[in-house]
C-alpha cells in the first residue's frame, strides 16, 4: 500500500551522537524509575512532586496537573496551584468488567476533584485530580480489582489498543488475547511500581549484576511508543498515529498473522519544521508466532536507534525516516530472526463505532453508549457516571471503552436488553437525536487539567458541533457529516492529525485548520489557515461546506472533495509535504 | 569637678541613658540603624532633613544577576547556558527563574539580564508574572543604578511575537535602567541569534563590572523630622492601603487577607514583633440599616465630645456598633421592654455570650421598639461604646518592605439569620475601602514579643491560622539580618489546598535554607482532627534538643484554647523528655519565660 519509492530514502546515522537529552539523564539515574518518589510524598509542604520525580512518576501512569483555570487566582493568594495528578489507567483493549467499573466509580466519585471518569482516546479511562494524600489509596483500590497504570505515559510502550469489534467477537477475542500479550511482553520489569504504591517489597535492582529491563534497557525508550493491535475493516484505533501496529489477518474467522506496520505518530511542535504527523509504513506479514519477537525487535531497534539528544526528534517515525524504512527493517528482521514475508491485502473502511445496538456471535448483544468527549459526570438531569454505573450492578458481560472514547456494554443476552436499554435511557446515555456529525467529533482533555493545552478542546466542542450541525443543515447535508477533531495542543491526542478537519490549538482561543484527511484514516491533514478564532473557523466552515456540497461528486467525501478541487495538497510523504 | 568633665558629663549619656538607648538600637536591623544615624544626625542639626551615607542594601555589585521567565523550558535552557558562559568568563553570576525572586528584590540587583519566552497571546510566563505585573505597576522603584539586557524568546506566527521580553525591556527604560546592549527578539529557531547576543552581553557585563569593582556604592537616603511622636493612637497617620489580598482559596470556609499598608513618608517605623493599630468605619450599609430599625433618620444631630455630628456620621465613625456591650443590652433590655433581654439580665454569663453573638442592630430587631417609646438619637449614642483601634500582629519586616507594613487579616463573618454580617475592623479593610483608600493607623511597639538579640540563636514559632502573621516578619528579618540561627514553623489550618497561608513564601524559604524545618497540621484533611499542639507534641524529642540548644518559643494566635494546648503539649514535652516532675517541668517553663525565651502573642 505505501508506494516507497515516494518515500525518504534517507541513509542518515544510526546512532545521532551529541549531547544526551535532560530525560536521558534522569531515566539513568531514575534506579529503574523509583527516583525518590517515596520521599516526595511524604513532603506535605507541596502537593506537587519535584525536579525528576515531576516526570518520572508519568512511567507509573500520571501526570502532575493542577486547575489552570484558577492558577493565576492562587498565585495571588501566595498559594502554590492547585496541584493533583491525573491517572491513566493500563487496560489494554479496553476491557473493564462490571466490578472494576464499580470500583472506578466509587474512588471516582469520593476520592476525585472532579469526581469523574474519563474515557480517552488510548482505550482506558483516567482519574483528574487526585490529592497527593490520596494516590498510594488510588493505586491500591485499583490493585485489589486487578488494575494498574504502569507505563501508561513516560518513555515507555503505553498501554495497548484493541479494535473493539464485538460483532464478530470470535476473532475480537482473539486479537484481544494478543493485545494483552504484547502489553506485558514490552511491559517495564522493575518492581518500581509495586514498592512505591503498592508497599511492596525493596529490592536492589541490577545490584548483582542481572539484566533488569531486557527490552527497555537501562534508559528505557528515547521517547513515548503507541501499540495497537487492529482489525479491519475497522480502524477505530488509528493506526498511523501508533509507532507500531499490528493489522489482524484472519482466513475462515481465524486469527493466523498480522501484517506490520511501524512509525505512525501525530505529534509535532508548533513553529518547528523538523517535526510533522506521519503515516505508519508496511513493513510485512508475520505469522503469529513471531508476533512477540516482532514486537520486541522493533521496540528495541528503536530504543537503539533513537534520536536521544533532541526528544523533539525522537520518536520511531524520525527514526525511520532518519536511517530508511528499508535498513529498519532489515534491522527487525535480524533481530526478531524472521523475514517479513508480502504484506495481505486488506482495507480499511471506517473509524467510528456503530452507536446502538448490534448483535454479535452466539446470541450476544452489544451497546454503544456514545459519550460526548468521553466525559462521564453527574450533570443537572443528565446522570451519566450513574447510569453506567447503575449498568454495571446488573449486567452480566463486560464494558469496552473504545478508542472513540465510547463505552460498549458487550455481551448482553436477550432477556435482559430490554433493562439495560431502560437504565441507559432513564440517565441519558441513549439520545436518538444525536447527529452523525456529533458522533464523529472528538476532543482531547486540554483545560482546565491538562498543562499543555494551548487552547480548549473538549470544553469548545459540544458548542463547536452544534454550530457545525447548523451549517450542515443549512446547505442540506444535515445527514452527513465530516470527521472533526479538536486538539489543545499540537501533541495529538485528540488525533487532529487524521481528521478531515483538524483543528490544533496554538493560544487561547486560537486554532491551526488542518484539511484533507480521510473517513478511513489513511491521510494526513495539511495546514490550510494559522491562527484562526472561533469566529474564523466557522466562517471557512461555512464556506467550504458550500462548495462541497455544491461541487462534489457523487458520494464524494469532504476530506477527498478539498484536495481533489486543490483547496489543499495531499499530504503523501510527510516529511517532504506537511511544510511544503 | 573639672570643667571639661562637667562639660562632658552634661554632653555625653549617663549610665541609664546609655544602657536604654543601647537597648533601643540593639535589635536594629542594618537598614534601620542606617536610617538612626540620620534621623539623629537631622535631629542634632535641629535640620528638617538630613542625609546620610548609607551602604546600599544591595547584592555584591559584582554580580551578574540573570533571570528567566519560561514556560516550556526554552528560555530556562538559554538562561542555563549563559549563566555557564558568563562563569567560564570569571563573572560572578546568579541565575534564578523569575519566580524565584521577589518583585521588589530587583531594585538591589546591579546587572542583570533577562531571557524571557512569550506565552500565548503575548502574555507573559507563569513564572514571570508577578515581576512583569510590579514592574509595570506604580510600585515599581527607580533603577537607574541597574545595567540590563534582553533577550526575548517567541514565535513570529503569533500576534503578539516576543511580547514579554519587550514589556520587560519597556518598563526597565522607562523606570531609569541602562541598556548594556540592544534587545534581541528571537523566534522559534533562537540558538544562532541567543548565542550572538549571549557574547554580546557578556562582554558588555564583564567590561561595566570590573570598571565598578573599585567605584564604591552609596545611596541617599532622606531623613525625616520627629515623626514618631507625631502619630500616635490619638492622632494616627492616614495610610494609604495598597493590597487587600484574599489568601485563602476559592473553596476555603475562610477569608484571610493579606493587607499591605504605604506608611510613605510618616517615617513610622516598627519591629518584627510589634503590631499595627487600625481605626476604621463601620458599614454603611450597616449604619443605615440600623438607622432604619431605630425609626431615625440619620440627619439628628449628636454631640460627641463636645463635638457635633449627625447621628449618621457619629455611628459611622465614633461609636462600635458590630460589638456590643453587656451595658447596651442592659439598656435596650430596659428600653423596649425586651423579655428575652431582661431574663437573662442576671446571669452575667449569659449576658456576656449573648452580647460577644449579636451586633448592635441584631439586638435592636430582636426586640423592636414599641410605638410609642421615645428614643432619641443622642440617648442611643450614650448607650454605646466609643470605638477603638484593633490592633493586629504585623506580618512584615522593615528590612525587606522598607515603608510598607503588612498584615493578615482574618474576615471576620457570620449570618444573623439571612443577614451576613461582619467584623468592624476586618470587614473594613476586606470590603470597606479600596485600595489606594485611606486607613488611619499608628505602631504598638511589643517588646515582649522579639526576636532573640544574638542571631544565632535558633527559633521555634508556633503560629496557626492567622498567629503566622508575626513568624512572616520574623522570617523576613532573619533573612534580612543574614541570621543564621535554625528557624522552624509549626502551622495549621483547616485545609492544604485551602488555608495554607503564605504557602509559596514558606516554600521559597525551605528552599532557600532559611526555614530549618516546618511541621503542618491540618485539622479537615483526615478523618481525625490534627492540631498543632499535636504536631509538637509528635516532635517531641526534636523540640527538647532545640529547647536545650537555647531556643526561643514564640506562640501567636488563639488565646483560649490554642495558647492552652501548646503550652500543655510544651509541659508535657519538658517533662516527658526531660525526665522532669509536672512541677519542675512547669519551672523549666517558667524559667524559660522569665529569659524571655517564651514569648506569646495571643488575643
Amino acid at each position: 500500500m505505501t508506494d516507497l519509492t515516494e518515500k525518504n530514502q534517507a541513509n542518515g546515522p544510526l546512532i545521532v551522537e551529541g549531547k544526551h537529552a535532560d530525560n536521558e539523564r534522569l531515566k539513568a539515574e531514575s534506579n529503574y524509575l523509583r527516583g525518590t518518589i517515596a520521599d516526595d510524598l511524604k513532603d506535605n509542604v507541596t502537593g506537587g512532586f519535584t525536579a525528576d520525580n515531576f516526570q518520572l512518576i508519568r512511567t507509573h501512569g500520571m501526570y502532575q496537573q493542577d486547575d489552570r483555570d484558577i492558577r493565576n487566582e492562587r498565585t495571588k493568594q501566595k498559594l502554590e496551584p492547585l496541584h493533583n495528578v491525573m491517572l491513566r489507567a493500563r487496560m489494554p483493549g479496553g476491557i473493564i468488567t462490571p466490578t472494576q467499573w464499580l470500583a472506578i466509580d466509587q474512588f471516582a466519585r469520593e476520592k476525585t476533584s472532579y469526581g469523574s471518569i474519563r474515557i480517552t482516546t488510548r482505550q482506558t479511562f483516567q482519574f483528574h485530580g487526585v490529592l497527593k494524600p490520596n494516590i498510594k489509596l488510588m493505586h491500591q483500590t485499583l490493585n485489589k480489582y486487578g488494575i494498574d497504570s504502569i507505563a501508561t505515559a513516560g518513555d515507555v510502550n503505553r498501554n495497548v489498543l484493541c479494535t473493539t469489534n464485538p460483532v464478530e467477537s470470535e476473532l475480537h477475542q482473539e486479537a484481544y488475547e494478543w493485545a494483552k500479550k504484547i502489553s506485558e511482553h514490552l511491559l517495564p520489569k522493575t518492581r518500581a511500581y509495586a514498592e512505591i504504591w503498592l508497599d511492596g517489597e525493596k529490592i536492589d535492582e541490577g545490584a548483582n549484576g542481572e539484566v533488569v529491563e531486557p527490552i527497555l534497557g537501562s534508559t528505557y525508550l528515547p521517547r513515548k511508543f503507541k501499540t495497537t493491535v487492529v482489525i479491519p475493516p475497522q480502524n477505530d484505533v488509528d493506526v498511523h498515529a501508533n509507532d507500531l501496529n499490528f493489522v489482524a489477518i484472519a482466513e475462515k474467522g481465524k486469527l493466523v498473522g498480522f501484517n506490520v506496520l511501524v512509525g505512525g505518530g501525530l505529534a509535532m511542535t508548533h513553529g518547528d519544521k523538523s517535526t510533522y504527523p506521519r503515516k505508519a509504513d508496511d513493513f510485512g506479514f508475520v505469522e503469529l508466532a513471531k508476533t512477540l519477537d516482532v514486537a520486541a525487535a522493533v521496540v528495541t531497534t528503536q530504543r537503539d536507534w533513537g534520536n536521544r539528544v533532541n526528544r523533539k526528534n525522537a520518536k520511531t517515525k524520525y527514526t525511520l525516516d532518519r536511517v530508511g524504512v528499508e535498513t529498519f527493517k532489515a534491522e527487525v528482521e535480524q533481530r526478531a530472526g524472521i523475514t517479513f514475508a508480502p504484506s495481505r491485502p486488506y482495507e480499511f473502511t471506517g473509524r467510528g463505532d456503530r452507536i446502538g445496538w448490534t448483535e454479535g456471535f452466539e446470541g450476544k448483544h452489544h451497546l454503544a453508549l456514545f459519550i460526548e468527549n468521553g466525559r462521564l459526570l453527574d450533570k443537572p438531569n443528565l446522570p451519566l457516571k450513574t447510569g453506567v454505573a447503575e449498568i454495571a450492578k446488573i449486567h452480566k458481560g463486560d464494558f469496552r471503552m473504545t478508542a472513540n472514547q465510547n463505552l460498549i456494554v458487550a455481551g448482553v443476552a436477550s432477556e435482559d436488553k430490554a433493562e439495560i436499554e431502560r437504565i441507559a435511557r432513564a440517565h441519558g446515555l441513549m439520545a436518538d437525536d444525536t447527529s452523525m456529525q456529533r458522533k464523529n467529533s472528538m476532543a482531547c482533555v486540554a483545560f482546565p487539567t491538562c498543562p499543555l493545552a494551548m487552547a480548549e478542546a473538549e470544553r469548545y466542542l459540544p458548542g463547536l458541533v452544534t454550530d457545525v450541525e447548523a451549517i450542515l443543515a443549512k446547505h442540506d447535508v444535515a445527514d452527513e457529516s465530516i470527521i472533526l477533531r479538536v486538539t489543545g495542543c499540537p501533541n495529538g491526542c485528540g488525533r487532529a492529525m487524521l481528521a478531515e478537519i483538524g483543528l490544533v490549538g496554538k493560544g487561547p482561543s486560537k486554532y491551526n485548520m488542518h484539511l484533507g484527511g480521510n473517513i478511513a484514516g489513511t491521510r494526513i491533514p495539511k495546514m490550510y489557515k494559522e491562527n484562526l478564532n472561533e469566529a474564523d473557523i466557522l466562517q471557512e466552515i461555512d464556506s467550504l461546506v458550500a462548495r462541497w456540497v455544491a461541487e462534489r461528486n457523487d458520494g464524494e467525501a469532504f476530506g477527498d472533495f478539498v484536495i481533489r478541487v486543490g483547496i489543499i495538497a495531499e499530504v503523501k510523504v510527510s516529511k517532504r509535504d506537511f511544510h511544503a | 569637678m573639672l570643667p571639661e568633665q562637667q562639660n562632658l558629663n552634661q554632653t555625653m549619656l549617663d549610665t541609664n541613658q546609655l544602657a536604654s538607648f543601647k537597648q533601643s538600637i540593639n535589635d536594629l536591623s542594618p537598614l534601620q540603624l542606617a536610617w538612626a544615624s540620620g534621623y539623629l544626625a537631622a535631629r542634632a542639626e535641629g535640620a528638617s532633613s538630613a542625609t546620610a551615607a548609607v551602604a546600599a542594601p544591595s547584592t555584591a555589585p559584582t554580580t551578574l544577576t540573570i533571570l528567566y521567565g519560561s514556560q516550556t523550558g526554552n528560555a530556562k535552557g538559554v538562561a542555563k547556558s549563559l549563566a555557564a558562559q558568563a562563569k567560564a568568563e570569571g563573572l560572578n553570576v546568579e541565575l534564578k527563574s523569575m519566580g524565584e525572586i521577589k518583585p521588589k528584590a530587583i531594585k538591589n540587583i546591579t546587572h542583570l539580564l533577562i531571557v524571557a519566552s512569550t506565552n500565548g497571546e503575548g502574555e507573559a510566563p507563569d513564572d514571570a508574572i508577578a515581576l512583569h505585573e510590579f514592574l509595570s505597576s506604580k510600585k515599581a522603584p527607580k533603577l537607574d543604578h541597574l545595567h540590563y539586557s534582553v533577550l526575548a524568546l517567541g514565535d513570529t506566527s503569533y500576534e503578539f511575537f516576543c511580547q514579554t521580553g519587550k514589556d520587560f525591556d519597556l518598563y526597565l527604560e522607562k523606570l531609569g535602567a541602562k541598556r548594556m546592549a540592544p534587545r534581541v527578539d528571537c523566534d522559534v529557531d533562537y540558538d544562532a541569534e541567543a548565542n550572538t547576543w549571549s557574547t554580546t552581553v557578556i562582554t558588555e557585563a564583564k567590561e561595566l563590572l570590573e570598571s565598578q569593582n573599585t567605584a564604591s556604592n552609596v545611596v541617599s537616603l532622606t531623613s525625616v523630622v520627629n515623626t514618631e511622636e507625631l502619630y500616635s493612637k490619638q492622632s494616627p497617620y492616614a495610610a494609604e492601603l495598597l493590597l487587600s489580598q484574599k489568601i485563602t482559596g476559592r473553596d476555603s470556609a475562610k477569608d484571610v487577607r493579606h493587607i499591605e499598608i504605604d506608611l510613605g513618608d510618616s517615617g513610622l517605623t516598627y519591629q518584627a514583633g510589634d503590631a499595627l493599630g487600625v481605626w476604621f468605619e463601620n458599614s454603611t450599609a450597616l449604619v443605615a440599616e440600623l438607622i432604619s430599625e431605630l425609626g431615625l433618620d440619620g440627619q439628628e444631630k449628636v454631640a460627641v465630645a463636645d463635638q457635633s455630628f449627625t447621628l449618621a456620621q457619629a455611628l459611622k465613625a465614633k461609636f462600635e456598633i458590630t460589638q456590643t456591650s453587656i451595658n447596651f443590652v442592659e439598656f435596650w433590655a430596659e428600653k423596649a421592654q425586651a423579655s428575652h433581654l431582661i431574663a437573662i439580665l442576671d446571669d452575667k454569663a449569659a449576658l456576656r455570650e449573648y452580647a460577644a453573638n449579636h451586633q448592635v442592630v441584631d439586638v435592636v430587631k430582636s426586640a423592636p421598639l414599641a410605638t410609642e417609646s421615645k428614643l432619641t438619637a443622642q440617648e442611643f449614642v450614650e448607650a454605646l461604646r466609643k470605638i477603638t483601634p484593633r490592633l493586629y500582629s504585623i506580618a512584615s519586616s522593615q528590612s525587606e518592605v522598607e515603608e510598607e507594613v503588612h498584615l493578615t487579616v482574618g474576615l471576620v463573618q457570620y449570618q444573623a439569620g439571612d443577614i451576613s454580617r461582619q467584623g468592624g475592623a476586618s470587614g473594613f479593610l476586606a470590603n470597606g475601602i479600596d485600595e489606594g483608600g485611606e486607613v488611619k493607623v499608628f505602631i504598638e511597639h511589643n517588646d515582649n514579643f522579639r526576636l532573640p538579640a544574638d542571631n544565632n540563636t535558633p527559633v521555634i514559632m508556633i503560629g496557626p491560622g492567622t498567629g503566622i502573621a508575626p513568624f512572616r516578619a520574623f522570617m523576613q528579618e532573619r533573612e534580612a539580618t543574614e541570621a543564621s540561627g535554625d528557624n522552624w514553623l509549626f502551622f495549621g489550618d483547616q485545609t492544604f489546598t485551602q488555608d495554607f497561608l503564605y504557602q509559596v513564601e514558606w516554600q521559597n524559604y525551605l528552599k532557600s535554607g532559611l526555614l530549618t524545618k516546618i511541621d503542618l497540621a491540618f485539622s479537615r484533611d483526615q478523618a481525625e482532627k490534627i492540631y498543632v499542639q499535636d504536631r509538637l507534641r509528635e516532635q517531641a524529642s526534636e523540640v527538647f534538643t532545640w529547647l536545650e540548644r537555647g531556643a526561643h518559643i514564640y506562640v501567636c494566635g488563639d488565646m483560649s484554647r490554642m495558647a492552652k494546648d501548646v503550652e500543655a503539649a510544651l509541659l508535657d514535652i519538658i517533662a516527658t523528655q526531660g525526665k522532669l516532675s509536672a512541677e519542675q517541668a512547669s519551672t523549666y517553663l517558667k524559667d524559660l519565660r522569665n529569659a524571655k525565651r517564651y514569648q506569646k502573642d495571643v488575643y
